[in-house]
């Protein structure tokens, strides 16, 4: 299904949105690609800048301003934008009769901002009897870390997952981005469904509190059953050793330095998983056959042998690696059924390698300002209701003819005298 | 401390069935589903799962019930053992699609060929039918032959790239835990949501493809983006964002040890003061030379960011400077755990860096109920699993079994089918 025509999966939900960053603006996004009405609120008091990305770079062009940053477009594709001060009175009677006529209200605010408004859950209710009101922060909305601030960073940092991506003898490596903002998008986005499937069958709203960090806790896999029930912690000693793999056993397994490719950066990288002895089996005739000897060694032939001579086995193979380029040698094992791949850059990843244009992953929007742009699509495609994105984030304020002429049912003289109060 | 769930509430997705067919790359999402109450059932080969087979194993010794890699993704479901290989199966197997409102499966087992049966006609004779696939590079890619794990998935869909060391001599790091895998499963989830609503709307099931290296490709934030946008490529730094331009260091070293993220320096007036306050409460002022530096900050009138980042205010320098300096200072004297309260009480943005199990048994996490007890007769064991991803208050998250036996529930599921 081509990417422009409009999904109709959700498109009998309207969301009155003031998520913003990348940890709440995710999880709108991927609704709005359904076809979900997300009314984004933004204050247009200073520009929409609560939400930081506004402005921020990367940019297209030479031009710059609050309407032209690459971040804050690629999160809010597809989403209607309304500009509103809550602060005032007519703003917040505005809002009021936006969840009136809503499914969802959404935020990712610091803790109590909501309620420091008058707008806890208990207050949309009475606005709306069956409202769903989903809130995600850092720390959730109790306990005693409830007033810390975060962001992706520090979410990966408490939660654990900073600190097991990491090789023996270094400090953490962590994750070089807000793998946790994503992420946390997505399980909000997945509570979000959940409680209108929950709405659907019983007709009640709830709110949902999601933290962050607890989503982050859950996604550290099998090692936290490794402490509760074996008592062994990943900090030890020889550990956290992100790039081998203990569960399951497997070797070899490591990133190793290749052949850097001309014309590119200096440094290159292939993955190599030998996931079983047939696997290794296959990977040892490929290297006897380019003359490394050492590789027949009967030592190496079952999976104990290898994971003890682990280090051992990996000094072989980083010199075998550095003869090819990543995806020569990669090549080379995959055709023994070896699984390999080049660390790809982005660029590779993104424009060489022949899984974008099938998976059809980067849309081009068009942005009323930025112009047409490329933008992170959606990594699945639906038979009957497919996703789509043609239109880039909203300018500040760019749908408020729309939403409050059409859907509140105000002129455009009134419109226009509350643009003019600082309203809107 | 949580136990797992009281049975008689309901749960959000308690009106489903689920037919979970696959492997490791698929059993995040089930988990996600059977959590939420849906009645998830494994079909297993007759050997089981291969992930029974994945270290670590309770007390170390290998079993296929012993398996903590399967425990921590099967709790919720039910095991249905039912051999693809053998043709005579179909009609048990049409009989389950007939009963189950959902379908996942990774493609590894490919049921439906085997069996002798045609995809096409059973979702046309089950139009309700949601029927998720989770494959490598998505359903007939070319590159659907190639061999993969969640190492090379995340090194070619762009994980692998972001993470890593200021020093390139070492190499870029896998995140812990199998990410590329998890992050594949959370797209199906979301998806199978998405299609559920459409179905609530207006029962008509579908088919959807998930890819797994796509589903990493875009989650990489500014990897992307600072491509698709700009033609720039990011680089590793130690423990913090991956940055076309280099940035600070952001990873301190404590006095016990440990590391702290310092995420956000202080940069505003206010900040400022407060760490020249928190320096005197420590009795480390006379220990920073630039202290006095932190009180002519906290005097000063608000200023721009770009007035800093810009270089040409040397003071403002300065300033931010022993920002920096007092924050090492603090952690050197501190331990990891009271820097990242004593911060965060002052409204620092900061992260003591735990390893999971610390996480797990972090005050705020126990407090919060992340951690749920299950029973496991067979073993006489009580084990403890982490808790909800998001707290629903109604219709609510929660472990409804412990993971299941291999086929033990073959009989009551199949005799349950007309």
């Amino acid at each position: 299904m081509p990417h422009h025509v409009k999904s109709k999966a959700l498109s009998h939900l309207r969301i009155c949105d003031f998520t913003g960053q990348l940890a709440g603006a995710g999880a709108t996004k991927f609704m709005a690609a359904f076809g979900a009405e997300v009314i984004r609120i933004e204050d247009p008091s200073n520009h929409g800048r609560w939400d930081i990305l506004r402005g921020m770079p990367p940019y297209v062009d030479d031009r710059r301003g609050p309407e032209l940053g690459g971040p804050f477009n690629n999160h809010n594709v597809g989403k209607l934008g309304i500009s509103l001060n809550i602060k005032t009175e007519k703003g917040r009677e505005l809002f009021e009769r936006l969840v009136a006529i809503s499914d969802c209200v959404t935020e990712n605010f610091s803790s109590g901002v909501m309620r420091s408004w008058g707008y806890d859950y208990d207050a949309l209710k009475q606005l709306k009897e069956d409202i769903i009101y989903v809130s995600n922060c850092g720390f959730g909305h109790s306990g005693p870390y409830e007033k810390f601030k975060t962001w992706g960073p520090i979410v990966q940092a408490t939660s654990g997952l900073t600190m097991s991506s990491a090789i023996p003898d270094q400090p953490p490596a962590g994750w070089g981005y807000s793998y946790m903002d994503h992420t946390g998008a997505y399980f909000m986005a997945m509570a979000i469904m959940l409680a209108i499937h929950h709405r659907n069958r019983t007709g009640e709203g709830q709110y949902v509190d999601v933290a962050a960090t607890e989503a982050a806790l859950t996604l550290n896999g099998p090692v936290l059953l490794d402490y509760t029930v074996n008592g062994r912690p990943l900090r030890r000693d020889g550990y956290p050793d992100a790039n081998h793999s203990v569960s399951p056993a497997m070797a070899p397994h490591n990133i190793y330095a290749a052949k850097p490719i001309p014309g590119s950066f200096d440094e290159a990288w292939i993955a190599i998983a030998c996931r079983n002895d047939e696997d290794w089996h296959a990977m040892r005739d490929v290297l006897v056959a380019d003359g490394c000897d050492w590789a027949a060694d009967d030592g190496y032939g079952q999976i104990s042998g290898r994971m003890a001579a682990q280090d051992e086995l990996d000094e072989h193979i980083a010199e075998w690696c550095l003869r090819r380029d990543p995806f020569q040698s990669a090549e080379m094992l995959k055709q023994a059924g070896v699984p390999a791949n080049a660390v790809q850059t982005p660029e590779q990843r993104i424009d060489q390698d022949v899984n974008s244009a099938e998976a059809r992953v980067w849309p081009t929007i068009r942005q009323a300002e930025m112009g047409r742009v490329r933008v992170d699509g959606i990594p699945a495609h639906f038979s009957e209701t497919d996703w789509s994105m043609t239109r880039g984030a909203a300018t500040l304020g760019e749908d408020n003819d729309y939403v409050y002429g059409e859907l509140l049912g105000l002129s455009q003289d009134e419109i226009a005298g509350l643009h003019e109060e600082g309203v809107i | 401390m949580t136990t797992s769930s009281n049975l008689l509430a309901m749960m959000a997705l308690d009106d489903l069935r689920v037919l979970e067919i696959g492997d490791e790359r698929g059993a995040w999402c089930g988990k996600l589903l059977a959590d939420m109450g849906a009645d998830v059932i494994k079909i297993e080969p007759p050997d089981g799962d291969p992930s029974r087979r994945y270290e670590p194993f309770v007390d170390d010794e290998p079993h296929h019930e012993r398996s903590l890699f399967f425990w921590y993704y099967n709790t919720s479901k039910r095991s249905v053992v039912m051999d693809f290989n053998e043709r005579s199966n179909a009609d048990a197997f049409l009989k389950l699609v007939e009963s189950a409102d959902i379908i996942f499966d990774t493609n590894t087992y490919d049921p439906i060929g085997r069996l002798g049966l045609d995809y096409h006609q059973v979702m046309a004779d089950n139009p309700r039918l949601i029927w998720c696939t989770i494959t490598n590079f998505g359903f007939g890619s070319v590159r659907d032959d190639e061999p993969h794990t969640d190492l090379t998935l995340a090194a070619n869909g762009g994980f692998a790239w972001m993470n890593g060391y200021d020093d390139h001599s070492l190499p870029p790091v896998r995140g812990g835990g199998q990410q590329a895998y998890h992050t594949g499963s959370n797209y199906a989830f979301m998806s199978i949501l998405t299609a559920l609503l459409h179905r609530d709307a207006t029962g008509v099931g579908q088919h959807i493809n998930v890819n797994i290296n796509a589903s990493v490709n875009v989650t990489t934030e500014a990897g992307s983006y600072s491509w698709l946008v700009a033609h720039a490529t990011v680089q590793r730094q130690t423990g913090r964002h991956a940055g076309v331009a280099p940035s600070m260091p952001s990873q301190i070293k404590c006095a016990d040890g440990r590391y702290v993220n310092t995420g956000i320096p202080p940069r505003r007036p206010a900040e400022f003061g407060l760490v020249y306050q928190w320096l005197e409460e420590e009795g480390l002022l006379d220990a920073l030379p630039e202290a006095p530096l932190l009180q002519v900050g906290g005097q000063l009138e608000s200023f721009s960011l770009a007035d800093v980042f810009s270089g040409d205010n040397e003071e403002l320098l300065a300033i931010f400077g022993a920002g920096r300096e007092a924050f090492d200072l603090l952690a050197s004297k501190l331990t990891a755990y009271e820097f990242f309260t004593k911060a965060q009480n002052l409204g620092f943005q900061v992260g003591v860096i735990h390893s999971p199990e610390e996480a797990l048994e972090d005050p705020h996490f126990v407090d919060r109920g992340m951690q749920v007890k299950v029973e496991h007769p067979e073993l006489g064991r009580e084990v403890i699993y982490p808790g909800a991803p998001y707290q629903l208050t109604k219709g609510s998250w929660g472990i409804t079994r412990r993971p299941p036996l291999l086929g033990e529930h073959t009989d009551e599921v199949l005799s349950g089918l007309e």
